[in-house]
């Protein structure tokens, strides 16, 4: 019984080990934002389909692991929710002696999510509320801040708990690079970054640790991704925008957000796009970039990326908006076809 | 009877009770815990699940073959790593060594133990897989062959120093040397005690997904041989349990079930290949 | 029986011949083969240290011992302590044994003790999957179970009946120490259930049946004979636990709120040591704050090394001569 328990284990360990020479595509390897996780899973899988001989495995490590192991060497690209800051580009070009370029793939958005008992309706919040709350100063939501810009809603006297996100993600960076942007105080004091140190507020891990810990605390709000509060058909607010209208997050508000930045886009498309201008805009949007090193010593990787990439921003595009991400502006893409040659 | 004797049969009675209660509330929980598992993991487990690739996002179905075979080399790996090296170290620990060096063994395994999955991850990063420019099976393995190695390591020797002296006398008495008692007294004796040591040590890394992040990655794809990353099971629990879709939900309970099962079988069939009639008798 | 058997030497004995003619024993070699395995245990750890140390060196420099002692974590301003970390893996490692020892040695002692071999065996079989099943399962099953019953139940009828102990006041968000601590404590029994029951059985039964003998109840038998024979081993399984509940990642990061507060209720949010490198290393981008989760690792690794001594040294200075060698 013994022996032929030993004869299995080692017939077992010959065959996972002779797997690996009978598969002969192409594998390339990419790590980073968990955000555009679920389009991307759906691109690699397509290009799969329709090219067999390339597997593109990407995994959802968080933005800064994306720009870690890039930089490091280990992936083939990353991926990442905001752009690599320029301490971080001069360690990629030290580190490899060429540079590393961004690729805006999608656009999302974050929305303000509340459950505030005896409210059903879609709430405003100015960018000077929604600052004050998560900074701890506007602690009811009775607050005139919240009620002079929804009449007709019954706000209650009650104490608001804030709920945040606990691990480092790129929902939180858009969040606090929008509060930076709308708010002096919240800028000098917490900043913007994938983890800040929150004034105020419980952590929820996650989206659906947000979520839940909404639906289970009265009179809490937080932010999610507006892919997640639309899948899981969660209630949320209405932003003020500069223009001064309240918008709510939809595919046309988020696309709106980034026809203003595709016109003066910067050639490296390192661009923050909230709080922009436009009538129609929603000011909680962000691209998401995936980040390819200059240069391939394996042409054959290359070659199979640069050839993903141009899918990317023709075919890729048409799969987006069925998952709640908004499509680039042409401008955008037109600009990221000619800067794809810069790889090589 | 006098009153002293009846309040100790009192005690005595109440405190048996108390015991049964506790094992009842462990179990209870236990029980509560596995039926919600397969409830909500009995209601996606088809045949898809153990034979198909997963599928992306908004497609329902696939399945989470890759996840399985990757698991299943990954605890091979991290068995051969950290069996032998619990196993032998045990040994030396409880039949060899000096109080001393059994001191520091054991203090630093006891704190090897109580080093968080992360940290792991992060150390076998550095050791597997920086200096070789990419993530690997191999890597994952190695992550979690040292976690097993501490559980090995302390449950064994605990083990084996319980076998009663009068075995290893008998032995000596015979003219075995050393050695020869330890590989056939000792161990059989404990053969139980160790055989459990391993399969605690082995469940528990079955389960870990912090140290496979940063080692074996992940893949959406098979993973051929030993050198590339690969899917694991409990990665794919934690990626897909925290996804906002409901499919994916399902199936990450599915898996959890699975991951359950396979420890089930692996158990049982240990159990059953290392079964033999043993002299010690249970006391 | 005239023919003699020489009788290799073995031990101190063989002390005085030449390395390589004890080489030629079989026992010398098991000694040194064994040896080398369990030295390498404390080769990994010196070498895990020495990483730690090493991926630490930026916040180290920059805040020294002040490390252990500041409250403020912010990633932005890069300024990094760990008090509200080491005190919530304190914390709650302290609540899940507090739980988790009296109810796991209970269940030890009736498995082993009172319930039929069949009976027995088979529960142990399936408290052991307990072990197997994945920690972010448990994470799950507390947000989804414990935490709701904790926020509706528990915590309200604690604060209404010990409300006036500093240790139940404050809101009852559901999440917090006391539900990390118990998820925790369901997460190590066990370990605790399993390794204490096998080495209750296997104290020789002469011992009960010496108790038993002079009169002593059932329970007597158990608790002053054959419990203290298998001190040792149910210590062993305690730190197995008391490591487990120290360095549990996802399970404790989905129930204690995620809030580095420092607080004396039981009922308030925290965080842990753990749970904040394993929420915040992946995205972290700076090279200080990065390195500052590294000494984190580093922190609590001193803290797995100050409990452990404090511990054993427990062990010996309350040793009987319960099971011969009352080793620490």
């Amino acid at each position: 019984m013994k022996r032929i328990a030993g004869n299995f284990l080692a017939v077992l360990t010959l065959a996972l080990t002779v797997v690996a020479f009978v598969h002969a595509a192409l594998s390339i390897t990419g790590a980073g934002a968990t955000f555009p996780y679920p389009i991307y899973s759906k691109w690699f899988d397509e290009y799969k389909k329709q090219n067999p001989a390339v597997e593109i495995n990407y995994q959802s490590i968080g933005s800064g692991g994306g720009i870690r192991q890039v930089t490091e060497g280990t992936v083939d690209f990353g991926a990442s929710d905001g752009p690599m800051s320029d301490e971080q580009l001069k360690a990629f070009q030290d580190k490899h002696g060429f540079g590393v370029l961004h690729f805006p793939t999608v656009l999302g958005a974050d929305v303000p999510t509340y459950n505030i008992p005896g409210v059903t309706s879609a709430l405003n919040f100015t960018p000077e509320a929604l600052a004050g709350i998560f900074l701890g100063k506007i602690t009811k939501w009775n607050d005139p801040a919240i009620t002079s810009v929804n009449k007709g809603v019954n706000l209650p006297g009650n104490d608001i708990v804030v709920v945040h996100r606990s691990e480092g993600s790129g929902t939180t960076y858009i969040w606090t690079d929008y509060l930076s942007k709308v708010s002096e105080e919240w800028k000098s004091k917490v900043g913007k970054g994938a983890s800040v140190n929150w004034p105020v507020g419980l952590g929820g891990k996650g989206n659906e640790g947000v979520t839940g810990q909404i639906k289970n605390a009265p009179n809490s709000i937080g932010y999610v991704e507006l892919i997640y509060a639309v899948s899981n058909n969660i209630a949320y607010g209405n932003v003020k925008n500069s223009s001064g209208a309240f918008v709510k997050a939809d595919l046309a508000s988020v696309s709106a957000a980034a026809a203003a930045a595709a016109k003066t886009m910067p050639d490296d498309f390192r661009v923050s796009i909230t709080n922009p201008p436009g009538k129609t805009a929603y000011p909680i949007a962000s691209f998401t970039w995936l980040l390819i090193p200059e240069k391939f010593s394996d042409s054959a990787k290359r070659d199979a990326i640069k050839g993903f990439v141009g899918w990317m921003l023709k075919d890729g595009q048409n799969y987006v908006e069925q998952l709640s991400y908004a499509k680039l502006p042409k401008e955008v893409v037109a600009k990221e076809e000619k800067a794809l040659a810069k790889v090589q | 009877m006098s009153p002293r004797l009846r309040w100790r049969k009192f005690v005595s009675g109440f405190m048996l009770t108390m015991t049964g209660v506790c094992a009842l509330v462990a179990v209870s929980v236990l029980f509560f815990i596995l039926g919600y598992l397969v409830y909500h993991g009995g209601r996606s487990i088809n045949w898809d699940f153990f034979t198909k690739l997963p599928k992306p996002v908004g497609e329902t179905g696939g399945g989470m073959a890759n996840a399985i075979v990757g698991s299943a080399k990954l605890l091979l790996l991290a068995s051969l790593l950290g069996a032998p090296i619990g196993f032998l170290g045990a040994i030396y620990l409880a039949e060899f060594s000096g109080s001393k060096v059994a001191f520091v063994v054991r203090y630093a395994a006891d704190l090897l133990n109580g080093v968080p999955s992360i940290v792991i991850g992060i150390f076998a990063f550095s050791l597997a897989v920086l200096p070789f420019k990419h993530f690997s099976t191999l890597a994952g393995g190695f992550a979690l062959g040292l976690m097993m190695i501490p559980i090995t390591l302390r449950s064994t020797e605990e083990f084996l120093l319980a076998v009663p002296r009068a075995l290893r006398e008998a032995a000596m008495a015979l003219g075995a040397s050393k050695w020869k008692t330890i590989a056939t007294v000792i161990v059989p004796a404990a053969y139980r005690g160790i055989l459990t040591a391993v399969l605690l040590a082995f469940a528990r890394v079955a389960g870990e997904t912090a140290p496979l992040l940063f080692t074996a990655l992940g893949n959406r794809f098979w993973s051929p041989g030993w050198n590339q990353p690969t899917a694991s099971l409990p990665e794919m629990i934690f990626r897909y349990a925290v996804a906002p879709y409901e499919d994916w939900n399902r199936q990450a309970w599915a898996a959890g079930l699975v991951l359950l099962g396979l420890i089930l079988v692996i158990n049982i069939i240990a159990r059953a290949i290392l079964a033999r009639g043993i002299a010690v008798p249970r006391a | 029986m005239a023919a003699t058997t020489t009788v290799p030497s073995a031990g101190p004995i063989s002390g005085s011949r030449s390395f390589l003619s004890r080489l030629r024993d079989g026992d010398e070699i098991a000694r040194l083969i064994t040896f080398l395995f369990a030295v390498s245990v404390v080769l990994v750890t010196i070498l895990l240290v020495f990483e730690l140390w090493q991926g630490s060196a930026l916040p180290r420099h920059k805040f020294g011992l002040y490390f252990l002692v500041t409250r403020v974590w912010d990633p932005i301003a890069e300024q990094f302590g760990a008090l509200p970390f080491i005190y919530g893996t304190l914390i709650t490692a302290t609540v899940s044994l507090v739980i988790a020892v009296p109810l796991g040695i209970g269940a030890a002692i009736f498995l082993a003790e009172l319930a039929p071999a069949r009976l027995s065996d088979a529960l142990e079989f399936f408290i052991d999957l307990l072990a197997a099943v994945p920690s972010v399962i448990y994470g799950l099953l507390g947000v989804f179970i414990l935490v709701p019953l904790m926020r509706d139940y528990v915590q309200p009828g604690l604060k209404s009946a010990l409300g006036f102990l500093p240790l139940f006041t404050g809101p009852a968000y559901g999440i917090g120490f006391l539900t990390a601590g118990i998820v925790l404590a369901i997460m190590v029994i066990p370990y605790i259930i399993s390794v204490s029951r096998e080495v209750l059985m296997s104290v020789p039964r002469d011992q009960r049946e010496a108790a038993l003998g002079l009169g002593s109840t059932r329970w007597e038998s158990t608790w002053k004979v054959v419990v203290p024979f298998a001190r040792t081993g149910i210590m062993g399984s305690i730190f197995l636990a008391l490591a487990r509940a120290l360095g549990e990642t996802m399970a404790v990061t989905m129930v204690i709120g995620n809030t580095p507060t420092i607080s004396a209720s039981l009922l308030s949010p925290g965080y842990s040591i753990a749970a904040v490198i394993a929420n915040e290393f992946t995205e972290a981008t700076g090279d200080v704050h990065l390195q500052a989760l590294i000494e984190l690792g580093l922190v609590l690794f001193l803290l797995t090394f100050l409990l452990n001594g404090v511990a054993r040294l427990l062990i010996v200075l309350t040793s009987q001569r319960g099971s011969g060698t009352a080793h620490a």
